[in-house]
């Protein structure tokens, strides 16, 4: 850490801005910007309860032997699932780690704190408006909302408010980096996970510019102002905000590996330029995967299409991978020199596995590379596509991504934030010992059964796939049924690993033993020291990771064919 | 530590260890290879989406669903006229809440001309037990050619959510051998 | 590390560009807008009408 002068030349009119040093880490940290991490953390974990508890009820729901919701009802809590998980907890979670990764890791003041105050007002009381909006039943649109369907008109108004509050929230961050780089509390370039934090923020940039461009019209016609959008470039600009944001989801996670690894193992990256990269891929083409939603529709061309799904020639894809190698080879390397050097594998046996941040961080490096980021590429192929778009394949294949990797990996930080940010010791070790394992298990579980149902033509958001209500008559395969039995059992696992997570950090929040300013905690392995490569530069010793790659990548081509040749099977149509 | 600078304020010259190149150039090669092979599937495969979409309107295209219906309907189902067009002909098939409108009777290995619209929300085109999704709007026709390959009873669940009778809605498309 | 201004080697073009955010932003925009939504949207913009 580079020291800093302790009085900087500020603005007249502010206070001086109040720092503590943390202990353990030796991070400098804003008492002010601390405050806002716990604010919008907490707040997270809030929504991500609400929205879990839906998610068990949707899965309920879809479990054929139980059934539990009414139609109506069903409809209702799965649109407030998508809003409360998908928008709610992901994005409030994501401000703590942009304010976390600029103001704490840049040892830093936090641009106009009260300015992050008001975001943090105006993103909580637009979620509430549309929280009540969808449980007060007039609003059962969706998530997705489209048009011709309409919501009631707070539905919109509650989202444009929450938006707005991100993008102001997105304003400090970036504010915050300037104000680093002209108060000089760093050398050089920002820390990698940083690095990571500044992407996930540009992309959320688009992401919620997009939803403010599109919901502000659909707002005006839910009032009866104007006529309705378009119902394609509704959907076409819609959805740059939908995926946009599960991509800010996945920059911000993958900081979240580097973070983990850095703290937890002292990993160094292999190669800096290849990490930053990697994310500056990302910045480029990841968010032109909204087009993965747009495969089957009418009016848009194959060139667009095939341009647009595939990341300008899977260039975001290529980062995707690097980083898939480089987290798990630094790891790698750390771990052999810190003396487990014995084998191809002593490194990942003798890996900290009783850390809940370490096993949570790898389990969702594990899960999203091998479930959420292959399905992704497979379901976003142009014309695989045909084969999947609507069927429970697609939740399937987000909940390996959202829920088995960002979620996942979200859940492991905050086994660091707690200590490090909140100054509380985890309450119950033995609960947060098992939780990433007993949640990894149902989200990596309700993955598959749904990708599976889904490939047996199960549509997805529908109550009933018996029919026994239609005036014809229909039966998905017994095996169909079999995996939406699976998936509520594995649902249940989840939200088990949910409830685990939930109850132990509140309590700990609430009850933890505090951890005094000057006091140290033991986050790192007893062994672990900071280390960059180990072997020479030309011949790093990472052959553990070089297998895992190649396994993943002979997974990756395999299942990528087999699914052409399920699409060779089928009617052939031009 | 990824989260301090970098130790080395040049970082951007420090060389890059051999496996990462290796794995950079892989990963890159495979993306080019996962990119043509959709445009090869353009050129050879045999199932590609056409991209021939028209505006429309829910009269306009109405008027063209009763006109088939009046002209090749065989039979009905439960009330739901089943239409048998000229193999090589139009089908017009209309969505709408909650109905897959008409049902439709094919005869295998023939051509048809489908065209799709939906007369008020989005709906889903999920034919069963192919398993082909397509996403129908309102106020656009999409027209692009089937040919079924094997005769049999067929579905069509909508999967795109439609409001609270989405799952009621269910159509029916027959192949036939002749 | 902190005598970096007695230096003077020029730091990299592509590292002074990724240690840019600003730059990256415009960049990060920019991209999915124009080959994204203006792409898309002109494409739907050209539906012709139905016969």
């Amino acid at each position: 850490m580079v020291a800093t002068p302790e009085s900087l030349p500020l603005p007249a009119a502010h206070e001086e801005p109040r720092f503590r040093t943390c202990a353990s880490t030796g991070l400098k940290i804003h008492l002010a910007a601390q405050t806002l991490i716990k604010a919008n953390a907490v707040t997270a974990v809030v929504f991500l309860a609400i929205g879990g508890l839906f998610g068990l009820l949707v899965a309920l729901t879809r479990w054929p032997a139980v059934h539990l919701l009414p139609a109506d009802w069903f409809y209702l809590v799965l649109t407030a699932h998508g809003l409360d998980v998908l928008l709610l907890w992901i994005i409030f979670f994501e401000i703590a780690i942009l304010y976390f990764a600029s103001a704490v890791l840049l040892g830093s003041r936090i641009a106009a704190p009260r300015v992050a105050w008001a975001a943090y007002a105006l993103m909580l009381i637009g979620g509430l408006i549309t929280n009540v909006a969808v449980l007060q039943g007039g609003s059962t649109v969706m998530f997705t909302s489209y048009t011709p369907m309409m919501a009631a008109p707070n539905f919109y108004l509650g989202l444009i408010i929450f938006a707005v509050g991100a993008l102001v929230a997105l304003g400090v961050f970036f504010g915050t980096l300037v104000v680093a780089r002209d108060e000089r509390t760093y050398e050089g370039s920002v820390p990698l996970v940083t690095f990571g934090a500044i992407t996930a923020a540009i992309i959320a940039v688009f992401t919620l510019a997009s939803g403010a461009i599109i919901l502000i019209p659909t707002y005006l016609w839910s009032l009866g102002l104007i006529s309705m959008p378009d119902p394609l470039t509704y959907k076409l600009i819609w959805w740059g905000m939908g995926h946009s944001s599960q991509q800010i989801n996945v920059s911000a996670h993958v900081s979240i590996w580097y973070l983990i690894a850095a703290v937890v193992l002292g990993a160094k990256p292999l190669s800096e330029k290849v990490s930053r990269m990697a994310f500056f891929l990302y910045i480029l083409f990841l968010q032109l995967a909204s087009a993965h939603h747009l495969m089957v529709e009418p009016g848009l061309s194959s060139e667009w299409k095939v341009f647009n799904t595939s990341y300008a020639m899977y260039l975001a894809v290529l980062g995707s991978m690097i980083h898939g190698m480089t987290v798990p080879g630094a790891i790698e390397a750390a771990q052999r020199a810190n003396g487990y050097d014995k084998g191809l594998f002593g490194w990942l046996r003798h890996a900290p596995w009783g850390n809940p941040a370490f096993a949570g961080m790898f389990l969702s490096l594990i899960m999203f590379g091998f479930i959420g980021g292959i399905s992704g590429v497979v379901l976003g192929t142009e014309q695989i596509n045909l084969i999947m778009h609507n069927t429970i394949y697609v939740p399937g294949h987000f909940h390996g991504t959202v829920v088995a990797g960002t979620t996942l990996a979200f859940m492991a930080g905050t086994w660091l934030l707690l200590p490090l940010i909140f100054q509380r010791e985890i309450i119950w070790p033995r609960i947060a010992r098992w939780q990433p394992y007993i949640f990894a298990i149902g989200a990596g579980g309700i993955s598959l059964f749904m990708m599976g149902a889904g490939t047996l033509g199960v549509a997805r958001r529908h109550w009933d796939i018996t029919f026994a209500d239609a005036s014809m008559s229909f039966s998905y395969p017994p095996a169909a049924f079999l995996m939406m039995g699976l998936n509520g059992i594995c649902a249940l696992f989840a939200a088990t690993g949910g409830i685990m997570y939930i109850l132990t950090v509140v309590a700990t929040v609430l009850w933890g033993k505090r951890i005094a300013d000057g006091q140290a905690v033991q986050l790192a392995s007893p062994k672990a020291r900071v280390v960059t490569e180990y072997g020479s530069i030309e011949h790093p010793k990472i052959p553990g990771t070089i297998i895992l790659t190649v396994i993943f990548f002979v997974a990756f081509v395999l299942y990528y064919y087999v699914n052409w040749k399920y699409l060779a099977e089928v009617w052939p149509m031009r | 530590m990824a989260i301090a600078p970098p130790a080395d304020r040049m970082w951007w010259r420090t060389p890059v260890a051999r496996p990462e190149i290796i794995w950079i150039v892989v990963s890159f090669l495979w993306g080019l290879v996962m990119f043509f092979t959709m445009i090869y599937w353009h050129a050879y495969g045999k199932q590609n989406l056409s991209n021939e979409t028209y505006r429309t309107t829910p009269m306009k295209y109405s008027a063209k669903v009763d006109e088939m219906v009046g002209k090749f309907q065989v039979r009905d189902d439960n009330g739901i006229p089943v239409v048998r067009p000229p193999a090589g002909g139009d089908v017009y098939m209309l969505a709408r809440t909650w109905m897959w409108y008409p049902h439709i009777e094919l005869v295998k290995g023939q051509s048809y001309k489908f065209h799709f619209s939906s007369l008020d929300l989005q709906h889903g085109f999920s034919l069963q037990p192919v398993n082909v999704n397509l996403q129908v709007h309102p106020g656009y026709e999409h027209v692009l050619t089937f040919t079924p390959d094997e005769s049999g009873e067929y579905s069509v669940v909508c999967n795109e959510f439609c409001g609270l009778g989405h799952h009621l809605m269910l159509g029916k498309i027959y192949v036939v051998e002749k | 590390m902190s005598n970096q201004e007695h230096t003077n080697e020029r730091v990299p073009v592509m590292q002074r560009v990724l240690d840019n955010p600003f730059l990256l932003l415009f960049l990060g925009v920019t991209m999915p807008t124009v080959l994204y939504i203006i792409w898309g949207i002109i494409e739907i913009a050209q539906i012709p009408v139905a016969p």
